[in-house]
């Protein structure tokens, strides 16, 4: 089997990777609710953190808990734990991301029964040299957390085990991604989703020899159709696969992403420091930062307008999750940003399920405006 | 008195005084400039005895803002439409648009004049849905100094609190030192510590006043209280405002002592857990009409004031600091640690402890029912909003959720509203009384 192909396995029957994952190792498995969460202190108590995701189902199920003026996202995984399909998670963690997440988390810790639930206070003023000393301590706390909870002791040696499995993972997937600049890219964007979230899913040391594989695989691999209109997809949450695959049918292949399963969850490495914990809040600090972190000044745009021309973007789609307000702020920006570089830019607003016929008929449109500017 | 009152009523004798005192905050702004005035932006429940320490200032908070300008949609929908064209969504926080709007279309609703150009922003990060961006697109438009802190309180966040103090401490001591240098004034504790005195004094006072229309008939209506609040939002590190809150304080103790009503027909009493829709004020009116009054909102109990929910679901005012034995402030050292720990001591609670709040208001006022308000305007604001039902269910205090939008008068849909509160008092056995 390919690795393309073990990683759709995962993607499609993740609870029962998960379940078999814990029968074979023992340990437990953490969910977690966005990317700001630091798998790898979790992943070095011997556990295995995954990531909560939804199902894109039409549901009602949240409604008696979380308005429907809350993104899609949140409902939409918090409705997997109501229904169960998590039933085997022991622990659910979160680290301050934005309003609307921190709902499902509340919403879980209350609703659907867990043995551990904790919500890490994750700086958003990412600019103050005040914030990389204070997660460190925030880590500290954590890591106490969890021993106490696991009754093991996270060691030295545990701590950086774990950064250089997550390492070798993020430079693996860096390293593919990098083929992207390509005239021809071997890989089509829907592929590289699927790499992204399966490492979401997965066991790091697992993923990282599956990368390993994929690679090999790589050369000379040819995506068996023309390139046509580079595009770049960028916004926030962001695991819908099948509307990626849908728009890359329509002609266009996206090279590059800036969204949390793509570069925003993988680009930045953890720097060696003498302190484990002080290393890995260092990379949550420094990292590519989600809009509600962008603050005061802008590290967010000059980081995509980079990507951007790096691999050669011709359009971007700027995807929203309805009533995302952190996304829906950078927008406007974004799409100023992007007209005064030339690259035309297309908003789509997403839900759990897509109209996909109005999108098809706005993409295609959009298709067509970028293929009539290249000629 | 007609023959539905019950109660004797009559106006508040500070009315005139707290427009007075809210009209001349907004007028200061305005003329900020000319006056040599620093003039500060930011997000209104940030701490404002901060800047203080530079010398004479104005606060221009931007939800009071957004609130008054959503309360006459002439001026709302221009600034909305404003704020839309430029690509902000019509889902975003309301007060904001209102406020972008204003900035965008450089006019200040207070005057009709230019928009007033703040010499700084200065803000707090709380609301992860968009204070900290909002203060940031006012940074980029107008090219003006930035200055935001973190606030890590007021959601049960697991871990340590002490470092938590640590790291809003330091943030503000950099707060001070980064308005220091882009002001090029030099700041003078002693103005920190008395505005600091008076921020907490006029808390406390605020939440008492609150907490006070307990009393049946209740002293003061949601709607009066909608104006009086805007002096302990926007004015509470002045003296001005503890003297009024003063004022205010012991004239709702003696129309206590005399019986005195707000709504002379009262024989419903509701509360609600949000801001109102602005544009839609008359609600209340309407409802009075019923009997009903509306007595006080949990958030501007806790935002605009401070009060104390004990472990018993009790809910009692705040002290300040200085009669409550706290080391003495006497540096900016001590004034900043106090301020924490203030803060750390009142936290807002959203959704983890809202619950609990909303039950002690509930029983504290002793309402017949809450009119709990799901507000498409502020995503931070209705967070758990169901819990709270359930928990005022369970602890027997009937409710409901009515929806629409605090600022944006196009998102309110009036006779939906009148249609579910009316349908909520018939099954309170509240019915429209007769015209006298």
């Amino acid at each position: 089997m390919g690795a393309i192909e073990e990683f759709e396995k995962v993607i499609a029957k993740r609870h029962q990777y998960a379940q078999d994952w814990k029968q074979k190792n023992g340990g437990k498995v953490v969910g977690w609710l966005c990317t700001y969460v630091p798998e790898e202190i979790i992943y070095a108590a011997g556990m295995l953190p995954v990531r909560i995701l939804g199902s894109h189902e039409t549901q009602d199920v949240t409604d008696a808990y979380i308005s429907s003026i809350y993104c899609p996202f949140c409902r939409d995984a918090l409705a997997q734990g109501l229904k169960g399909r998590y039933s085997y998670l022991d622990g659910i963690v979160h680290a301050r991301s934005c309003v609307h997440i921190r709902n499902t988390f509340v919403n879980w810790e209350r609703h659907v029964p867990i043995d551990f639930a904790y919500l890490m206070f994750m700086p958003a003023h990412v600019q103050s040299p005040r914030s990389k000393p204070f997660l460190t301590k925030e880590y500290g706390d954590f890591k106490e957390a969890l021993e106490k909870w696991s009754g093991k002791v996270i060691s030295r040696n545990d701590l950086v085990r774990a950064i250089v499995t997550y390492n070798t993972n993020r430079r693996l997937m860096k390293q593919i991604y990098e083929l992207r600049k390509r005239d021809n890219p071997p890989i089509t964007g829907a592929e590289a989703m699927k790499m992204v979230i399966a490492s979401q899913l997965m066991d790091k040391a697992e993923h990282n020899k599956l990368l390993g594989q994929f690679i090999k695989e790589l050369y000379g691999r040819d995506i068996g159709r023309e390139t046509s209109a580079r595009l770049m997809l960028i916004g926030s949450e962001m695991d819908d696969i099948e509307f990626v695959n849908l728009v890359e049918e329509l002609g266009a292949t996206f090279v590059i992403d800036e969204h949390c399963s793509g570069t925003r969850y993988f680009w930045d490495e953890i720097l060696p420091e003498d302190d484990p914990l002080a290393a890995i809040a260092a990379r949550y600090i420094d990292r590519i930062p989600c809009p509600p972190k962008d603050w005061p000044e802008r590290r967010r745009l000059p980081f995509i307008l980079e990507l951007a021309r790096a691999y050669n973007v011709q359009g971007v789609l700027l995807y929203q999750q309805k009533f995302c307000d952190p996304h829906e702020f950078d927008i406007p920006t974004l799409k100023q940003m992007f007209t005064e570089n030339n690259i035309p830019t297309l908003v789509l607003e997403f839900d759990a399920t897509i109209p996909w016929g109005q999108f098809r008929t706005r993409i295609e449109a959009f298709l067509e405006t970028l293929t009539f500017n290249l000629v | 008195m007609t023959a539905t009152a019950r109660y004797k009523t009559k106006p508040l004798d500070c009315w005139k005084k707290a427009k007075e005192l809210v009209l001349e905050h907004y007028m200061k702004i305005a003329t900020a400039k000319e006056d040599g005035r620093l003039l500060v932006s930011g997000c209104a429940a940030s701490c404002l005895a901060l800047p203080a320490g530079l010398g004479d200032f104005v606060f221009m908070g931007g939800e009071p803002y957004g609130a008054v300008v959503a309360h006459d949609p002439s001026f709302s929908i221009p600034a909305m439409e404003a704020a839309e064209a430029r690509g902000y969504a019509r889902d975003m926080c309301g007060y904001m648009r209102n406020y972008l709007g204003s900035m965008f279309l450089d006019k200040y609703y207070f005057t009709g004049g230019p928009w007033p150009r703040a010499d700084f922003c200065f803000g707090r990060s709380f609301c992860d849905a968009g204070h900290a961006s909002w203060y940031r697109a006012v940074h980029e438009y107008e090219g003006i100094p930035y200055f935001c802190y973190d606030e890590p309180q007021g959601f049960n966040w697991s871990g340590s609190a002490e470092q938590k103090k640590e790291y809003l401490a330091g943030q503000l001591f950099d707060g001070i030192e980064w308005m220091e240098k882009v002001t090029g004034r030099t700041y003078d504790d002693e103005k920190l510590i008395e505005a600091l005195k008076n921020f907490f004094r006029t808390e406390a006072l605020w939440g008492e006043v609150c907490l006070l229309n307990a009393a049946i008939p209740a002293p003061l209506d949601l709607k009066s209280m909608l104006s009086l609040m805007p002096i302990s939002m926007l004015r509470r590190h002045e003296r001005c405002a503890v003297e009024f809150m003063e004022q205010l304080r012991d004239e709702v103790k003696d129309r206590i002592a005399n019986g005195i009503a707000a709504v002379a027909t009262e024989r419903c009493r509701l509360a609600t857990n949000a801001p109102p829709p602005w544009s839609f004020l008359k609600m209340f009116r309407y409802f009075e009409g019923y009997g009903v009054c509306f007595v006080g909102t949990l958030v501007y109990t806790v935002n605009s004031g401070e009060v104390k929910f004990l472990d018993d679901g009790t809910v009692i005012p705040a002290v300040p600091p200085e009669e409550r034995g706290w080391p003495p402030m006497k540096d900016r050292e001590s004034a900043v640690g106090t301020l924490v720990r203030w803060l750390f001591e009142h936290p807002f609670g959203f959704h983890v402890d809202w619950d609990r709040y909303l039950v002690s208001v509930a029983k504290h006022w002793k309402v017949d029912g809450m009119a709990l308000f799901l507000n498409r305007g502020c995503p931070l604001m209705n967070t758990g909003l169901q819990d709270s039902k359930r928990a005022l269910q369970e602890a027997g205090v009937p409710s409901t959720i009515y929806e629409g939008n605090f600022a944006d008068c196009r998102d309110v849909d009036e006779t939906l509203i009148i249609d579910r509160m009316e349908t909520f008092l018939e099954g309170l056995g509240i019915s429209k009384l007769p015209v006298s």
